[in-house]
């Protein structure tokens, strides 16, 4: 059909060298039709045409009836002027229609064309001009009207609707020919084989068009930030610490972390707490822990197995929050050995961080390491909440860090993220001080954004673990998901963690390079 | 971080400049506190035809309880710039010389065994000054004093009642007074009563409700001048016209009844006749060695090594420009006598945070300004980067999957107990999942013990995508381990999930075989004699297994043959019909799950 029509338009075209319409030559064919006819042709270039919009107006089957037998007005004058007597008013309808009786009549008074005497209806004239016929006439035969005033007011009596028509100006294009050569759409291996594929024509490709879908497996993208991120630790020097223990203590989530027992952090309202099973143990070396544990290690290998005093290193913990030691006057306050028991789901990372280094206590030594791992927070899930998301940890251990090194290092770390510019806010955190929260520009957002906390893990952390006075340590940390919804402008944390998220959002989302993005 | 408003035209008074809001931005976040929002471009409320002068809104980080109000943001501030020294604080005994007594009785041990108090004598409030006093107990409350369990203050004209003062715990039924802006007098039961359905004060009753004696304040009449935690008496109550107020503060915490008493004096003794002098109270409580004279202003003297704080903050500071950044930070410190690495110390009463040195060299850090030292970079000592082994296992199964046109996801960890168990067909025998004590939903009951559940879900919450949808996820569950410190350990899991409209059934099983290939298993049929095939040591192979997730007859077991050991390692199957209505899918469902730890 389609290829029919492109053999017409041939046709048409060979018979003049003038431009013609397509509304002309092809008045009953639908216009989409024409335009892919005329697309086919013009992509070889044997047709050239430009696209005419255009208002029309068409009458509605009143005004054709007008236009036809004339208007209501006309009717009721010519049957009245027919009337040598005059015609009775009853009598109207059955000689115009009852419509033409009811519009017509009082137009017809109106124009001083008919007279009434008493209830017989007279001719005022010989002959009259039928306007309306005559403008409806002028629409039907050029579908327009000069004057746009009239055609707004035949629009607003309903006599005329306006349609939207398309046409098509063509003409012959540079590589005009009369035969539409048949053109093949692929290379095939029987082209090959059979050597056709030197002699015929192929179809041009659609460059305007997507190729076909192809099938894809994908990795989510909050996992693509996070090799990111893991790629920025491993070309720093990065050991990966095993965060795969979600369950922790008291002791070792808070505790050893310099939290103090009254710590809002430990309320009912931030913290998950395990029912079953009911309490941990106290702080002791567990058999299958090491098995998790990197081969080997920093700079030199671990000592075959480091024998630590768990139990002494509970009672410096204890000791450092009830009454203080190493050079601190602590936070004076019983302290509960229950507390230090109870089980909960980690509220951070950091708790593996401080198992880490206390294992690093046992042959201190400069040491990088870091997680990106999942944490727990009973909080009220909304836009920018959920109860679980991850958190990026790093640690930096060495003897004579500085707070500039601190500052230095995490201009490095940003930069490779893409974050140049940064500035350092003092903040307040239990077991780190000085505490840092760190502020990038976000150019696209104009302002300084909190991008991260960092410090140094304070004394009373660090030296209840055995760790010589003269080894400081960094640490820092940031959520994965609110730099990958500040990069991505995701609004909703539920659209980017959890079973909420949009499988399509998964597969469209592009490669992650988070120093370019 | 508790966020304190302050009036924006009194707090530049105050400071003696008007600061645009950017510059005052500036300030507050090179001194650590950080400004949340300036009203004076909002709307603000119109009260009784004024609008509501222009606000500060500061966020105080969780340690500086002594700016918790007006009086100490601008005090620190100015200090801070430099524009005056830190206050020093003096104690004065009364006219006549004789300390008011406050005396605790032994049988407050029970409840709140630990009382302290002071006086302002001569203070003059203003309605600003007043609102300031009332707002910083309630902040003080809120946070230092985790919600008045830990300490509570009370406050009382002076004038309206007489000391000596007692500290005791009375059966509820005989503490009989008017409590704060109410007419009638009612005993500790009725009062409980009463405040039952107090949007304030509900929260508190918990603390004493069901002890048989609650702590009251009661003057050489019997009067009753507060009953803490809860609330004051009306009698006592101070006002705008109050010259002399009594401060009892009672606790549980004995160091966090001096740090709230501390902080409550130092910040309003500004406004008495003699400023920053406070009138001490003589506390009686020899049944717990608690006798003493309160406040202790004293600061605490203590002493910070300049090579430490040197090293620390990569500077080299001369003791006597560390003790001028100190000041700035409302320390008095002087070089020491005794050591010439030393500087002497004096901790003032308003900073209790100060715990160690490393406190001291922050402050130095902060008065220095961290933005302004020098950067560096901390020498790379030759560690070495490594990836956790698990997790490397982990990236190949999850990049294999992936290659292999399956998504990932990331379902939530957190699940309820029937979408673990019973939307599985699954029992809990009560020695696999950890239960949590306290979650806010139902959706957050148990860690989960497979990674099904959140597979399920993502389906359930993806009816708009085309089928088949092929998800996995590689991530851990976790199970209880009474063997282990914390009785708990995670396990590695890979799960997949295909739905479409067929059950997909061989296309997981393909899967499996393809992730068990790149993990160097060779598969094996039972018949070819489980000792067969020498490729290599690992290698694997399926049964018909009864499971009742999935529907019968089409449920296989994974047999993991490795290091000559065997065991079962996953499962996979077509969903059971009853498992696929509980997750609200409306198509076959085919899943597979298995323990990659193995492969380790």
């Amino acid at each position: 059909m389609a290829t029919d029509l492109t053999a017409k338009v041939l046709d048409v075209l060979s018979q003049t060298d003038e431009p013609i319409l397509s509304t002309d030559a092809f008045p009953s064919t639908p216009s989409s039709e024409i335009k892919s006819a005329l697309d086919r042709l013009k992509s070889r270039e044997m047709v050239a045409y430009e696209t005419l919009d255009k208002d029309e107006a068409i009458l509605t089957p009143e005004a054709e009836d007008i236009a036809a037998n004339g208007s209501h007005e006309a009717k009721v004058f010519e049957a009245v002027l027919q009337a040598v007597e005059g015609m009775k008013i009853s009598d109207l309808p059955k000689a115009v229609g009852q419509e033409s009786a009811k519009i017509g009549r009082g137009k017809a008074f109106k124009e001083g064309w008919i007279k009434k005497d008493n209830d017989i209806l007279r001719a005022n004239r010989e002959s009259i001009t039928d306007t309306s016929r005559e403008q409806l006439q002028t629409i039907q035969s050029t579908r327009t009207h000069p004057d746009p005033k009239i055609l707004n007011d035949l629009k607003k009596r309903k006599l005329v609707t306006m349609h939207k028509v398309i046409s098509y100006k063509l003409s012959k294009g540079p590589k005009f020919a009369r035969q539409f050569v048949k053109e093949q759409t692929d290379l095939t291996a029987e082209m090959l084989a059979s050597g056709t594929w030197n002699t015929v024509s192929f179809k041009p490709y659609n460059f305007k068009s997507m190729g076909a879908p192809t099938g894809s497996g994908a990795l989510h993208p909050l996992n693509k930030v996070r090799h990111e991120f893991r790629q920025i630790f491993f070309e720093m020097g990065f050991e990966e610490m095993p965060t795969n223990r979600y369950v922790e203590t008291g002791f070792w989530n808070f505790d050893a972390l310099f939290v103090p027992q009254q710590h809002p952090a430990r309320d009912q309202q931030d913290t998950f707490f395990i029912s079953d099973p009911p309490y941990a143990d106290r702080p002791r070396e567990d058999p299958q822990e090491t098995q998790h544990l990197p081969n080997g290690s920093a700079s030199e290998p671990l000592p075959k197995k480091p024998k630590q005093d768990y139990e002494q290193y509970f009672e410096n913990v204890k000791e450092v929050h009830e009454t203080g030691k190493y050079g601190s006057i602590g936070y004076r306050y019983p302290y509960n050995d229950d507390e230090s028991l109870k089980l909960v789901l980690r509220t951070h990372t950091t708790a593996i961080s401080t198992y880490m280094l206390h294992k690093l206590a046992a042959n201190p030594r400069p040491a990088r390491y870091f997680s990106i791992d999942r944490v727990f927070r009973n909080e009220s899930v909304d836009a920018t909440h959920l109860a679980e998301f991850h958190q990026v940890e790093g640690v930096i251990a060495d003897y004579g860090l500085t707070l500039g090194g601190l500052i230095g290092f995490m201009e490095v770390f940003f930069a490779k993220m893409g974050i140049h510019r940064l500035r350092f806010k003092p903040a307040y955190n239990p077991y780190t001080e000085p505490s840092m929260e760190i502020f990038g520009f976000h150019e696209g957002l104009d302002k300084w954004v909190e991008i991260g906390n960092s410090g140094m893990f304070r004394p009373e952390m660090l030296e209840p673990m055995g760790l010589p006075p003269d080894m400081r340590i960094y640490g820092w940390g940031l959520s994965l998901e609110r730099p990958t919804m500040i990069k991505y402008g995701v609004r909703n944390i539920r659209e980017l963690l959890g079973h909420k998220v949009d499988l399509n959002f998964v597969e469209s989302n592009p490669a992650v390079r988070l120093e370019k993005d | 971080m508790p966020t304190i408003a302050v009036d924006k035209a009194a707090l530049f008074e105050a400071l003696g400049q008007d600061y645009t809001t950017e510059e005052f931005d500036e300030l507050c976040f090179e001194f650590g506190i950080e400004l949340d929002e300036d009203t004076s471009t909002s709307d603000r409320p119109v009260i009784n035809g004024k609008q509501e002068p222009a606000q500060l809104k500061i966020e105080i980080p969780a340690n500086r309880y002594d700016m918790l109000c007006f009086e100490g943001i601008s005090l620190m501030l100015n200090i801070f710039r430099g524009k005056r020294d830190a206050p020093q604080y003096a104690l004065a005994a009364p006219a006549g010389g004789q300390l008011e007594c406050l005396t605790a009785h032994q049988q407050t041990s029970r409840i709140r065994p630990y009382v302290s108090g002071a006086i302002l004598r001569n203070i003059k409030f203003t309605q600003a000054r007043y609102e300031s006093f009332i707002a910083l107990q309630d902040k003080l409350h809120q946070n230092l004093a985790r919600q008045r369990t830990l300490v509570a203050i009370g406050t009382h004209d002076l004038d309206t009642i007489r000391g000596p003062f007692t500290y005791e715990a009375l059966p509820p039924e005989q503490i009989q007074f008017v409590p704060l802006n109410q007419t009638e007098s009612m005993n500790a039961v009725e009062m409980i009563k009463f405040y039952e359905n107090d949007k304030h004060l509900s929260r508190y009753l918990h603390i004493i409700k069901d002890s048989p004696v609650y702590p009251v304040i009661l003057d050489a009449n019997r009067t009753v001048c507060s009953m803490p935690p809860i609330i004051n008496s009306n009698h006592s109550k101070i006002s705008l016209k109050t010259r002399n107020v009594f401060i009892d503060i009672t606790a549980t915490d004995k160091t966090k009844a001096e740090i709230v008493n501390n902080i409550i004096v130092t910040m309003f003794s500004q406004y008495t006749s003699e400023p920053f002098t406070v009138e001490p109270i003589q506390i009686r409580s020899p049944h717990n060695h608690q006798t003493r004279q309160v406040p202790d202003l004293t600061p605490r003297e203590t002493q910070a090594s300049i090579s430490y704080i040197n090293s620390c903050c990569g500077l080299s500071l001369s003791a006597s420009d560390i003790c001028s950044l100190l000041r700035r930070m409302c320390y008095t410190a002087s070089p020491s006598s005794a050591s010439e690495d030393l500087i002497d110390v004096h901790v003032p009463p308003t900073r209790a945070d100060v715990l160690h040195q490393a406190d001291i060299m922050e402050d130095v850090a902060i008065a220095y300004g961290f933005n302004n030292l020098p950067r560096a970079f901390p020498n790379i000592s030759g560690t070495v980067a490594q990836p956790l082994a698990i997790n490397k296992l982990s990236d190949i199964v999850r990049l294999e999957a992936a290659m292999a046109g399956w998504s990932e996801v990331l379902p939530l960890i957190l699940c309820s107990h029937a979408e673990n168990f019973a939307h599985l067909n699954r029992v809990d025998d009560g020695t696999t999942a950890v239960r949590l004590a306290n979650p806010k939903t139902a959706e957050y009951q148990v860690v989960r013990t497979s990674l099904l559940p959140g597979l399920l879900k993502t389906l359930r919450e993806n009816k708009h995508h085309s089928v088949p949808i092929k998800i996995f996820e590689v991530s851990d569950v976790a199970f209880k381990d009474m063997a282990l410190e914390r009785k708990s350990r995670n396990e590695r899991h890979f799960a997949a999930a295909f739905l479409s409209k067929n059950s997909g059934f061989e296309i997981v099983h393909g899967l499996m075989d393809r992730v068990m290939l790149m993990l160097k298993s060779a598969f094996m049929t039972s018949e070819e004699g489980l000792e067969g095939k020498g490729l290599g040591d690992s290698a694997y192979w399926i049964s018909e297994v009864d499971d009742k997730t999935f529907l019968p007859g089409h449920a296989a077991a994974i047999h993991l043959r490795m290091g000559g050991k065997e065991r079962v390692i996953g499962t996979f199957g077509i969903l059971h019909p009853s498992v696929l209505e509980r997750f609200e899918l409306r198509y076959p469902v085919s899943t597979l799950e298995i323990n990659i730890e193995v492969f380790l």
